[in-house]
């Protein structure tokens, strides 16, 4: 019964991350298609949840969410002007981006399906991991622990604050 | 004697310092510098001969050879190297002395002939390289030094010779004098590579292990081929074309260079390679005979007709050094008792020819000097005005038509008793060339001296003795012309090294001298009254003879048509056409083919992110369709 | 009926080829970027399907989507403010606007 709420939520999800996908860009307006951005990141967060990476789907939600898309949404408002509307691009153009897409889209979905994969085994209940158990993974330094990449991030994170406000500074 | 190797680094240094800071000396200063230094050298000569004639000889009586300076150049395999270094035997040292005495007569000969001349500085500075370089020729201890000297000798005679650059004939003869003695070194060097290679060695005394092993065959090559170099050098038919022109130089210069040294540089490597061309190849000594013998008589014939008078003494200076070569090629053994009588006798004359020769340049320099020409219709009756001159010229004259007691006698007389001994047709060609050297000398003595006077010019200039630096070299190689006949030669240089005792053949003087005596008198009947009615008859007669003479038998007409017309013509100028059309228009294709590719591809970098990811997405389909196919 | 590892792949494909189409179609820069927002998105759902259903026992593809999230949001701030650098220079941030650049 569980397996099957699964599959209803799970083919909910699925439709709605495709068709906002397909809608995100799409859509001619740009600020449209940020907020299809935004449905496509929730939905992401909810598969990342049916997956049962709760932590995983909240900092999704969190940071993609709540953070790039207001960003989004702030640079969107200010160098909207009268490029709001998208141009209508050249139609050969539009074409040729559909059918290599598509043509990549068919090919790689060949792939996947015939690809056979060996799922590992007792994969049935999704096994829920504590924060608190990340969070000692995230900064212990033994196998399979990631303080390095940690500590990785974090300076690259500082780098890109100092790096964003001086492009974007005013002189 | 380690003090030699400062008979080559004083000169240099001279050049040196003269090259560099000569700009901002005096014209008596630099003079100075290259003379006390060309002193220094001469005087260490001098000692150097000394010392070494009067050393004991060696228990098979020959004089030792020593190298007191050697050291390793280039290195090229553990047994082949070059070496640079002073090699002290008897005919190096008698070149000493030949090239110190010369050229210090020139330098201080050249205080008078250069006064005010620009440049005077430069002119010194050029003397001195060329002294160094060619007394580094003579010390040579191996080939190959000897080729890199022989190669410095031929830059300072292109410095000189072009010394007027503002004259345009003067840059002619030198570049020809560069070129035609450049295209003969070429066989130099080639010798030299046949030579160290099937020889083993560039030292003057080849491997007999190399030579047992098949390398004896190639000798013969190697020699003629460097015969061919030493032929550049000493104006060899038909190489001898650059030497007459090369009179555009200071006179001096002619004295020194292009007639008492650097021109017998031919004979002296002749020499220097002597006992190998004796041992292993006598045909081609042979060869150096009719060579020799037949540019003698060529320059002889050519000389009688020039008016020039440097010309007349550059085909003279041909001709004796024909005569030189004449006397090494009739050798035909080590023995100078045996047929080996012509070494000495060519190292003879190669010395008493430098003296005499030099001094009629020099001479010949007053005269120019004075009347402001070469040609001898400006000359005549100079006697009255140039007494010392004259009696110089008369010595040297006399000297080179062979009459005793002057040193020209005794060297000729025993190059002819080689070439009778030889053969009695060499012997008598030599003796009649001998007789048509009397005849062309004294004709242009009587020209210069006597004959008809041009009072126009001489009252407009008044020619009269010049001053004492120019006379007193003068005097002084008189006087060594006078006495030099009388050393005995043959006791210091022989072709076996032994004590060889010089005996003049009676028949063989008596033939020279009469031949001699005539052809003076020719001259005299001929040229010495005001008018010359037998001369002009004469050149009437044979017109056609008289005039291919004159224009020196065309052969540098030949050389011009060969060059011009069938280098130049058939083989440059479509070779020319094939660079321009072929060779540059493929390279034009190439570039004008890219260029036509870059610009049709180059709108692929058009810059926009968009396209790059397009084609690098189709780019990463294609891979993966490749990789599941 | 089970919910099986390709049914994911499906959706993230077709996610990764729609950031595909925009970031060749659009021509406002902010449009491309948010392009390529979903297909970030796209590998990250990969990484944490592949992480869940064929190693559960370790986390790699976890933590690799964790730190691509973070990466993805500061390439984002970067990528803005050089947005909003060239919208002030220029006054738009169309692509045709700063083809310029590449002279």
């Amino acid at each position: 019964m569980g397996a099957t709420f699964e599959t209803i939520v799970f083919g909910v999800l699925a439709m709605f991350i495709i068709v906002m996908s397909v809608l995100t860009v799409t859509t001619g307006r740009i600020v449209r298609s940020a907020t299809y951005l935004l449905f496509v990141l929730l939905g992401t967060a909810g598969l990342y949840f049916l997956l049962g990476y709760t932590f995983l789907g909240s900092v999704q939600i969190m940071v993609y969410a709540g953070g790039v898309v207001v960003l989004y949404v702030f640079s969107i408002l200010l160098t909207s002007g009268a490029g709001d509307k998208a141009q209508k691009a050249r139609r050969s153009r539009l074409f040729a981006g559909l059918v290599t897409s598509v043509a990549g889209a068919a090919l790689v979905l060949f792939i996947t399906m015939t690809h056979h994969f060996v799922p590992a085994t007792g994969n049935e209940i999704p096994v829920e991991t504590g924060i608190n158990n990340i969070g000692r993974m995230m900064i212990g330094s033994g196998k399979y622990e990631y303080i390095l990449p940690f500590e990785a991030v974090s300076i690259f994170l500082l780098a890109c604050i100092v790096g964003a406000l001086l492009i974007a500074r005013k002189r | 004697m380690e003090y030699t190797i400062f008979i080559l680094i004083l000169p240099f240094l001279s050049f040196l310092f003269l090259g560099l800071a000569g700009k901002w000396m005096s014209h008596r200063a630099a003079g100075l510098v290259g003379t006390l230094t060309l002193g220094a050298v001469a005087a260490m000569s001098y000692l150097t001969a000394f010392l070494y004639f009067t050393a004991p000889r060696l228990a098979d009586g020959t004089f030792a050879t020593l190298i007191p300076v050697n050291f390793e150049w280039l290195p090229f395999t553990s047994t082949l190297s070059i070496d640079m270094g002073v090699l002290l035997d008897p005919i190096s040292v008698m070149m000493l002395i030949v090239i110190s005495t010369v050229s210090l007569m020139v330098h201080i000969y050249s205080f008078g002939y250069m006064k005010g001349e620009r440049g005077f500085q430069r002119y010194y500075s050029f003397l001195s390289l060329f002294s160094m370089s060619m007394l580094g020729l003579v010390l040579a201890t191996n080939i190959f030094q000897m080729y890199v000297y022989w190669e410095l000798v031929g830059v300072s005679s292109y410095l000189l010779i072009g010394f007027f650059y503002t004259r345009p004939a003067a840059i002619a003869a030198s570049k020809k004098a560069f070129i035609v003695t450049r295209f003969a070194d070429l066989g130099f060097l080639i010798g030299i590579l046949v030579y160290s290679y099937y020889g083993g060695t560039f030292s003057f005394h080849p491997d007999s292990s190399m030579l047992m092993a098949g390398g004896a065959a190639m000798m013969p090559l190697a020699l003629g081929l460097m015969f061919i170099g030493g032929a550049g050098k000493s104006a060899m038919f038909p190489l001898h074309i650059w030497l007459p022109d090369a009179m555009e130089g200071p006179t001096p210069v002619s004295a020194l260079i292009h007639a008492a040294t650097m021109v017998v540089a031919g004979v002296y490597l002749v020499a220097r390679m002597f006992p190998l061309f004796i041992v292993y190849a006598p045909g081609v000594l042979h060869i150096v005979a009719y060579v020799g013998a037949f540019t003698a008589f060529f320059a002889a014939s050519i000389a009688c007709v020039q008016s020039d008078i440097k010309r007349v003494l550059a085909f003279s200076t041909i001709s004796q050094i024909g005569f030189m070569m004449v006397a090494l090629g009739v050798c035909t053994s080590l023995d100078p008792n045996l047929g080996g009588l012509g070494y000495m006798a060519s190292m003879f004359h190669l010395f008493t020819h430098a003296m005499f020769k030099s001094l009629l340049f020099l001479c010949a320099g007053c005269i120019i000097e004075q009347v402001h020409s070469n040609e001898m219709s400006a000359m005549g009756g100079l006697r009255k005005y140039m007494p010392v001159t004259h009696i110089a010229f008369l010595i040297a004259c006399l000297a080179i038509s062979g009459i005793p007691p002057f040193s020209g006698f005794f060297s000729k007389d025993e190059i002819l008793t080689a070439s009778f001994n030889f053969s009695p047709i060499m012997g008598w060609v030599m003796a009649i060339i001998a007789g048509m050297t009397a005849f062309y000398m004294f004709r242009i003595y009587f020209g210069i001296f006597w004959g008809t006077e041009n009072k126009e010019l001489h009252e407009k200039l008044h020619p009269h003795e010049n001053p004492l630096t120019m006379t007193i070299p003068l005097v002084i190689l008189a006087g060594i012309t006078c006495v030099a006949g009388f050393i005995p030669f043959g006791q210091f240089i022989s072709s076996n090294g032994q004590a060889y005792h010089i005996d003049i053949e009676l028949s063989t003087a008596l033939t020279s001298i009469i031949i001699g005596v005539v052809s003076i008198a020719l001259a005299i009947f001929m040229y010495m009254r005001p008018t010359q009615p037998v001369a002009d008859s004469l050149a009437r007669k044979f017109k056609e003879l008289y005039t291919a003479a004159y224009h020196r038998f065309y052969v540098d007409e030949v050389y011009q048509f060969i060059t011009h017309r069938i280098i130049f013509g058939c083989i440059s100028t479509p070779i020319a056409w094939i660079d321009r059309h072929i060779i540059d228009g493929l390279l034009n294709f190439s570039a004008w083919s890219a260029y036509a590719t870059s610009d049709s591809i180059r709108s692929l970098q058009s810059g926009r992110v968009q396209q790059y990811a397009f084609v690098f997405l189709l780019g990463a389909l294609a891979l993966i369709l490749l990789l599941i196919l | 009926m089970m919910i099986n590892i390709e049914c994911y792949l499906v959706v993230s494909t077709i996610m990764m080829f729609a950031g595909i189409y925009g970031f060749f179609t659009r021509h406002n820069m902010l449009a491309m970027l948010i392009s390529v927002e979903l297909m970030l998105n796209a590998t990250d759902i990969n990484f944490a399907v592949f992480n869940r259903f064929l190693f559960p026992a370790m986390k790699e593809g976890y933590f690799f989507s964790l730190f691509s999230i973070a990466i993805s949001a500061a390439e984002t701030a970067i990528a803005i403010a050089i947005m909003i650098n060239i919208y002030r220079n220029v006054r738009s941030i169309q692509t045709k606007d700063i083809e310029d650049m590449k002279w």
